[in-house]
């Protein structure tokens, strides 16, 4: 079963675009980022897939569950980081994590105090005094202390310290030993390429690729870099590479490297609307 | 019934900032009362000659000479205008500030349904409205025990329950417009609850205006009407319930579909 399959998933505000016939497939189990620019639609395809905001067109199943008409059972087995969490005012981190739990019907006390000491969160201090990456560990523990079948994380890491980033991925494993499926939007390529299995990228609201990393990075490009009179121009290519050749020569280089990229590279490409490779 | 506690225990301070500046306002005016009855035939007499001014807050019907003309008075303007601020204050917010103050993405991520969310606000604002006016109530009954006057309860009950039914008013209405609105609602709901006291006072003066005593909720809380009739004006009661609950169906309709931002 897939943990998130969405059918021609569309959403518009007014004339604005949202996202577009998006078709994604996350499997169960999975570890999967979800890449793409500001603006390209990773919020609006994971705040509809919670039911925060409607579907304009299309459908999508989260667990094997209809977003619109069964989002609570969705909820029940889901954990969820916004980029940016807020939390009621004048509450104590305890209380919130408390709060989340009560929510939710479930005794997590163990699981919440074990996270928090992982993440260092000092449990008295007011939410309203915490700074981003301290809201970012409350928000972590209420995601993840009733151990759900599926996590949702739209830019996890940012305000988070490398020590704390690793931490939180390394929490993010066991829980994918677990069982869990991850799926976590991002703008950082490496951490998608360390720890994700599969990815996607999306653009303008639209998927443009989605797969396993591995074979996301062997697209048989290669990146070329030649250095001129006029300076140097780096590309990624795809072809014959006799033609390549010719294309170099003629270019009178005076230096030429031809490497792997990196799929910061081969995602770069899209970014620049580049399209591909050449 | 999660939400309903978060919500009260939320709300603490400004109920009991609310309930008690409301409470020993009115206590104030009763204790100060047995010193003030014997200017009080003339007080009478002067605003029955003052017009139209007498007219709009409903002077001219009432004798100040008892204590319960006194406290019609007094305690209606500081139960009617305190406690409609208050209610429309709460209600236009329960609901707004889950996106005013961005904790729409925690709340509604957790397996809590939107139905279940809106009526447990809806009945946190209710239970709020009832506590302020209890202890409202205790601190008036409580004074009126000190100075030992006599007084008609059964028409200082019916006066307490026209406010609180006024207040249900407010509060269903603003909690619609609470459902509309992702920013602070205060101008909108302190502004809506002081249109209405304004509109009572035309309806007061003008004859040809007496339409609008359908449209304010401060038509069936007006004092001298209670104490001569010895009962709420139940024409008036009808159409403000009606619009409360058109305002709660709308709240549920709008918020069940709405794109939280």
């Amino acid at each position: 079963m897939n943990a998130i399959e969405t059918n021609k998933l569309t959403k518009t505000y007014g004339k604005s675009r949202g996202i577009n016939e998006l078709n994604l497939k996350v499997e169960e189990g999975d570890f999967f980022g979800f890449i793409g620019p500001n603006g390209a639609g990773k919020s609006t395809t994971i705040r509809t897939l919670l039911g925060l905001i409607q579907p304009t067109e299309g459908s999508a199943k989260v667990l094997g569950y209809d977003i619109v008409a069964e989002k609570d059972k969705i909820l029940a087995g889901t954990g969820y980081l916004p980029s940016e969490i807020n939390f009621y005012s004048g509450m104590k981190v305890s209380d919130a994590i408390k709060y989340s739990a009560a929510l939710r019907k479930t005794d997590c006390s163990e699981k919440a105090a074990s996270l928090s000491e992982r993440l260092g969160l000092d449990l008295s201090r007011k939410v309203d005094e915490l700074s981003l990456g301290n809201r970012k560990k409350v928000g972590i523990v209420c995601a993840i202390q009733h151990s759900p079948k599926l996590l949702i994380l739209d830019e996890p890491t940012s305000g988070l310290d490398p020590l704390m980033q690793r931490e939180f991925f390394s929490i993010l494993k066991e829980e994918n030993e677990r069982g869990a499926t991850i799926f976590f939007s991002s703008h950082i390529l490496s951490e998608v390429q360390t720890y994700c299995r599969s990815a996607a990228f999306i653009k303008e609201g639209k998927l443009i690729i989605s797969d396993k990393v591995e074979k996301l990075e062997d697209t048989g490009a290669k990146k070329v870099t030649v250095r001129t009179k006029a300076g140097v121009e780096e590309y990624l290519y795809k072809g014959d590479v006799r033609k390549l050749l010719k294309e170099l020569i003629e270019k009178e280089p005076l230096d030429v490297t031809v490497t792997e990229p990196s799929l910061e590279e081969i995602f770069m490409n899209y970014y620049e609307d580049k399209g591909g490779a050449k | 019934m999660t939400v309903f506690k978060q919500e009260l225990k939320s709300q603490r301070l400004p109920i009991l900032i609310w309930s008690l500046a409301i409470g020993f306002l009115i206590a104030f005016c009763v204790l100060m009362y047995p010193e003030m009855k014997s200017e009080m035939d003339s007080v009478s007499d002067m605003f029955s000659k003052m017009g139209n001014f007498s007219q709009a807050f409903g002077m001219d019907k009432l004798n100040f000479g008892t204590l319960i003309g006194f406290y019609a008075i007094e305690g209606g303007n500081m139960l009617g205008i305190g406690g409609a601020f208050f209610s429309a204050i709460i209600a236009i917010s329960a609901l707004a500030k889950e996106e005013k103050e961005r904790t729409a993405e925690f709340l509604f991520t957790h397996p809590v349904s939107r139905v279940r969310v809106i009526t447990e606000k809806l009945l946190s604002v209710y239970a709020i409205i009832l506590i302020l006016n209890a202890i409202v109530l205790v601190c008036s009954v409580c004074s009126i025990f000190i100075i030992g006057e006599k007084v008609e309860w059964d028409i200082l009950f019916l006066f307490h329950t026209a406010s609180l039914l006024m207040q249900f008013e407010i509060a269903g209405v603003c909690f619609g417009i609470s459902a509309f609105i992702s920013r602070s609602g205060l101008g909108i709901g302190i502004g809506l609850a002081a249109m209405m006291y304004f509109i009572n006072l035309i309806a007061n003066v003008s004859s040809s205006a007496k339409g609008l005593k359908y449209i304010t909720p401060f038509s069936y809380t007006e004092g001298s009407d209670i104490i001569n009739d010895a009962a709420l004006n139940v024409s008036y009661i009808i159409p403000g319930m009606a619009l409360m609950c058109a305002g709660i169906v709308a709240a549920y309709v709008k918020y069940m579909k709405k794109d939280l931002q």
